[in-house]
């Protein structure tokens, strides 16, 4: 089965299906229902077909796997090389898992249905190319392409400021990722290859590390988001259809995280102890602050997209930790947080659909009339506090931990974002779903139906398997992420003057301390 | 090398020179009901043309005695400006009809035009030089002002002919100071002594290259030497428009690439300063003054001066790799902005033609393909990868950089996001407004072809680069083989 080139196939079906799609011919009708089912299907396939990375992967090499290699652009030695480690092959599962999530979730999307669907199919195609290639060019191919129909999603079947929202988050994002552009070309220039396997060997000198280090962040923290640039997030999220807000903060926003451990960090290791009090004080003001101001946001999808910003401080403290418990712990939330922020803006998604409004103050007491829904609604929001038993608490626990072996008091003060994050979901959770049922609209709300259900449910039973199983996944990630963080602490040093760490290898047991 | 007379190298100028006066011949006798078939004489005589273009064996060789070279370079972008040009015919066969100014001379100034072009990318002299830059000017005012009728078109020719005239005043004196300072024309002669003469560069030597760069400068276009371009490009017939912003660029960049390299390579540091400052002041213009505008031919027009400046960024090198990323450019940029145009002529409504940018509202829902084209050319022009505008700015960025030019090439980068947001305006207005009145849905033969060729080329450069890259680089090399 692996001679097949899987990841080829993984990355572009969607792009076949989209492709049909695009000629389906007949009524609007006709066409309408096509293409839902064409793009559930071809999601499905692409799914199924991406369980062959999670059955077929060997989780105790820390290299890379399923590598295809062809010449792309001749002259430069720029190829076409496709490949996975523990640390990409997760995010291609979660992008195929939560596509045709995505798909269902929009079934009743009625204005121009053909290019909804395209749209989305397209963007799997990129999502997953993003994260599985292995050629410097290629990813940033993958990356900034991935910008197209997501700028169509908000901007087509967004909300009331929705071209406001497409234009902030397309021109952010740009900004910062042209700077890496130039940054890639002077990589090149300096070590004749654009191949990252052989990238990730090279040692920079510590003067170029520190400015491809800064021109790398600058667009992977627009897209992590980090505090302060993150402002497009919020707008971007209240102003996406809700499919398409699922993908933004399940996959999207994974990139950065993803480009930085992939990248800044096992690339530019001088740069990035030297940059690390930085990272850590901007991921502790993203934590603390943002989470103050989801304790004041009136509007739902607003609330939890600032959620998101806190959360993915988290990502990028672990990140910068450089233990092998903080990168693991952030690998970890970042999945958990893909789910389960996926997860709640399709809760959101659902009560949208049937009052028509985001205000919180609108809602209350929808226990009474949507069981169900207060369940579900439950699971995920335990999910971002952090329960143990969610796969929250895994991802936090670990982030934590690592971190306090570096810095105490980044550590301490990222904790209390646990707790700012429990106050403010819970707020949400009471506003929304307790209380008296008492407006008459309220009344007569339907509980989830049996497709909500069907989309639901995959996303509770990974919510839940992931906190109480998380080995598998740790697995996964395991070696890869030993393979990097040996490296950092080698690079550390050799480089100097930094106190030595206990190393960290005790990691193995932190799934027990999950119970 | 051989310096004899040699006429058959030349083929595809004697060629096209015949044909252009046997097309006026049958023009002038067979009337106006003849110029639907002048015009495809005119193309097939283009697409002859470009077949005839030949690589000597030697890689380079040069003919009437010196006056003209022949290599990979020049045939390389001779095949561009023909095709362009046969494009841009096919193009305007149908509108001109349609707008009542279907005139004999249209096609036959085209091929004279494009006759010009070829001699100005193969000249090997300053005589040669502007003889084809002559050649080729001349043909573009008669053609801005073919309109007659039209206060606009009128305005547009005369602008552009006394511009025109000013600039060719600079090159003859800049020209003729290097004559001077150097006693040599020929490019060949003038190579060698500058290489002689490097480091001591005579100061008429330097103010030539001043005047003929800033003459050159004017014909692509560059900043601070644009303020024709918006006027002209609104005013002319739109076929003309479209025409005037691939063709006679891509011949004029190519020229400038040829001099600059050529005769005054080995001036490199005193001519890159020129041209750095060129590159930033035209991206910054094509960026920034694009914004405000409502028509679109003005729009694109701001656009052609951005895309001159990136084009500049990869001269600004001086080196292969950047006449390879000229060359790669180019051939991409004509290729989307030839779409683009087709697709404006599209713009049509009750056999009107409208041109501000809001007629483009919710095209998306009336005209979905057209849309999607207009889309894919605004999204490659952004650069915005995997469309082909992206590869283009990549192969100049990447020449910039590796000539240490970091400041050039971030001022360039940045640009690109200012000009994005005026590309995405085009997007938002087709996709995310409310529908206008649809345009009428009958597409003619000619825009249709041009945009459909144009988008597949600008949407799946990627999964094959190599043809064309290979190309550029074989006619970068020959550049600097000589």
């Amino acid at each position: 089965m692996t001679d097949w080139p899987i990841l080829s196939i993984i990355t572009f079906l969607p792009l076949v299906g989209a492709a049909f799609i695009l000629f389906l011919n007949g009524t609007p009708d006709v066409v309408a229902r096509n293409a839902r089912w064409a793009a559930l299907w071809t999601s499905l396939a692409t799914f199924a077909i991406s369980l062959v990375l999670w059955t077929d992967f060997d989780r105790s090499a820390g290299g890379f796997q399923f590598v295809e290699r062809t010449v792309w652009i001749p002259g430069y030695s720029i190829g076409y090389h496709m490949g996975v480690d523990g640390i990409s092959a997760p995010f291609i599962l979660l992008s195929t898992f939560l596509t045709p999530l995505c798909i269902l979730a929009s079934w009743h999307v009625s204005e121009r249905v053909r290019e909804y669907m395209i749209a989305f199919l397209v963007l799997e195609t990129f999502m997953v190319g993003t994260f599985a290639a292995l050629d410097l060019l290629l990813f940033y191919v993958f990356f900034e392409a991935v910008l197209i129909p997501m700028f169509l999603i908000i901007g087509v079947w967004g909300g009331k400021r929705r071209v406001y929202a497409a234009f902030k988050f397309f021109l952010y994002t740009l900004a910062g990722s042209v700077l890496m552009l130039i940054a890639m070309l002077a990589i090149y220039w300096q070590t004749e290859t654009t191949n990252i396997v052989e990238l990730l060997e090279y040692g920079f000198p510590r003067q170029m590390q520190m400015w491809l280090w800064l021109a790398f962040f600058a667009s992977f923290a627009v897209k992590v988001p980090m505090w302060p640039v993150h402002t497009w997030l919020p707008d971007a999220h209240v102003e996406a259809p809700t499919a398409g807000s699922v993908i933004l903060a399940g996959v999207l926003l994974k990139m950065g995280g993803y480009g930085l451990v992939r990248f800044s960090v096992p690339m530019f290791p001088e740069a990035s102890e030297y940059f690390t009090p930085l990272v850590f004080a901007m991921s502790i003001v993203a934590v603390i602050y943002t989470s103050l101001v989801a304790l004041v946001q009136e509007d739902m999808k607003k609330l939890i997209a600032y959620s998101s910003v806190a959360h993915m401080g988290f990502v990028t403290m672990g990140i910068f930790a450089g233990t092998r418990q903080g990168v693991e712990g952030a690998m970890f939330q970042m999945i958990s947080h893909g789910v389960v922020s996926g997860a709640l803006f399709l809760c959101v998604g659902v009560v949208y659909d049937r009052l028509h409004t985001r205000e919180i103050a609108r809602y209350g007491g929808l226990v009474h009339r949507m069981p169900a829904y207060a369940v579900v609604f439950m699971v995920f929001t335990m999910a971002s506090v952090g329960l143990p038993g969610t796969s929250g608490f895994v991802g936090e626990f670990l982030v934590l931990a690592g971190t306090y072996q570096m810095s105490t008091w980044a550590a301490a003060l990222a904790a209390t974002g646990v707790i700012l994050g429990a106050a403010y979901m819970l707020y949400l959770y009471r506003r929304i779903v307790f209380g008296k049922l008492v407006r008459d609209d309220l009344k007569t709300m339907l509980d989830l139906d049996l497709r909500e259900k069907i989309v639901f449910a995959p996303l509770v039973i990974a919510t839940i398997w992931l906190g109480v199983q998380p080995k598998p996944v740790l697995d996964m990630i395991g070696p890869s992420v030993q393979a990097i963080v040996e490296r950092y602490e080698a690079d550390r040093a050799g480089s100097q003057t930094h106190v030595e760490r206990p190393n960290s290898t005790t990691t193995a047991q932190v799934p027990e301390t999950a119970r | 090398m051989t310096t004899d007379f040699l006429p058959g190298l030349a083929r595809p100028e004697i060629f096209l020179a015949c044909a252009g006066l046997f097309l006026l011949m049958v023009g002038a006798f067979g009337g106006e009901n003849k110029v639907r078939t002048l015009s495809w004489l005119a193309i097939a005589a283009l697409v002859i043309a470009a077949l005839l273009n030949v690589v000597p064996a030697e890689g380079r060789a040069t003919a009437f005695a010196g006056m003209l070279v022949v290599d990979g370079y020049a045939a390389f972008a001779k095949t561009l400006c023909f095709l362009a040009t046969a494009a841009a015919i096919l193009m305007g066969i149908e509108f001109n009809e349609r707008e009542g100014f279907a005139r004999v001379e249209y096609p036959v100034l085209m091929v004279f035009a494009a006759l010009g072009m070829s001699i100005m990318v193969g000249a090997n002299d300053l005589i040669t030089l502007y003889m084809g830059l002559e050649l080729q000017s001349l043909s573009l005012y008669v053609l801005a002002a073919i309109r007659r009728d039209s206060i606009r078109a009128t305005e547009a020719g005369l602008k552009y002919f006394v511009l025109g005239a000013l600039s060719s005043g600079l090159l003859l004196y800049g020209a003729s100071l290097i004559y001077g300072f150097a006693g040599t024309t020929n490019f060949d002669v003038l190579a060698a002594s500058m290489i002689d003469q490097a480091g001591a560069t005579p100061i008429g030597v330097t103010f030539g290259i001043v005047f003929v760069s800033a003459a050159l400068a004017f014909k692509v276009s560059a900043a601070p030497f644009h303020m024709w371009t918006p006027d002209v490009y609104e005013g002319a017939p739109t076929p003309v428009t479209a025409f005037f912003a691939a063709a006679p660029k891509m011949a004029a960049i190519a020229l400038l690439a040829r001099v600059m390299v050529g005769p005054f390579g080995p001036l490199v540091h005193d001519w890159q300063q020129i041209v750095v400052f060129l590159a930033i002041a035209s991206m910054a213009i094509g960026s920034f003054a694009a914004i405000a505008q409502t028509n679109i031919k003005r729009l694109m027009a701001y656009s052609s001066i951005g895309h001159v400046g990136y084009a500049l960024v990869g001269l600004a090198s001086g080196d292969e790799a950047g006449v390879l990323g000229v060359l790669v450019y180019m051939a991409i940029y004509l290729a989307m902005n030839l779409a683009a145009f087709a697709a404006i002529l599209c713009m049509k409504r009750d056999g009107r033609m409208v041109e501000t940018i809001s007629d483009l509202a919710g095209l998306a829902r009336t005209q979905p393909v057209l849309a999607a084209a207009l889309g894919i050319a605004m999204f490659s022009m952004a650069g915005i990868p995997p469309l082909a505008g992206f590869f283009g700015k990549m192969y100049v960025f990447l020449a910039a950089v590796s000539a240490g030019l970091y400041a050039l090439a971030v001022i360039g980068v940045l640009a690109s996001v200012v000009s994005a947001f005026y590309y995405l305006r085009i997007v938002k207005v087709m996709y995310f407004d409310a529908p206008a009145a649809g345009f009428d849905r009958r597409l003619e033969t000619g825009p249709a072809v041009v945009l459909a060729a144009g988008s597949a080329i600008t949407l799946l450069f990627f999964v094959w680069p190599a043809p064309l890259v290979s190309a550029a680089g074989a006619a970068a090399a020959s550049l600097f083989a000589g």
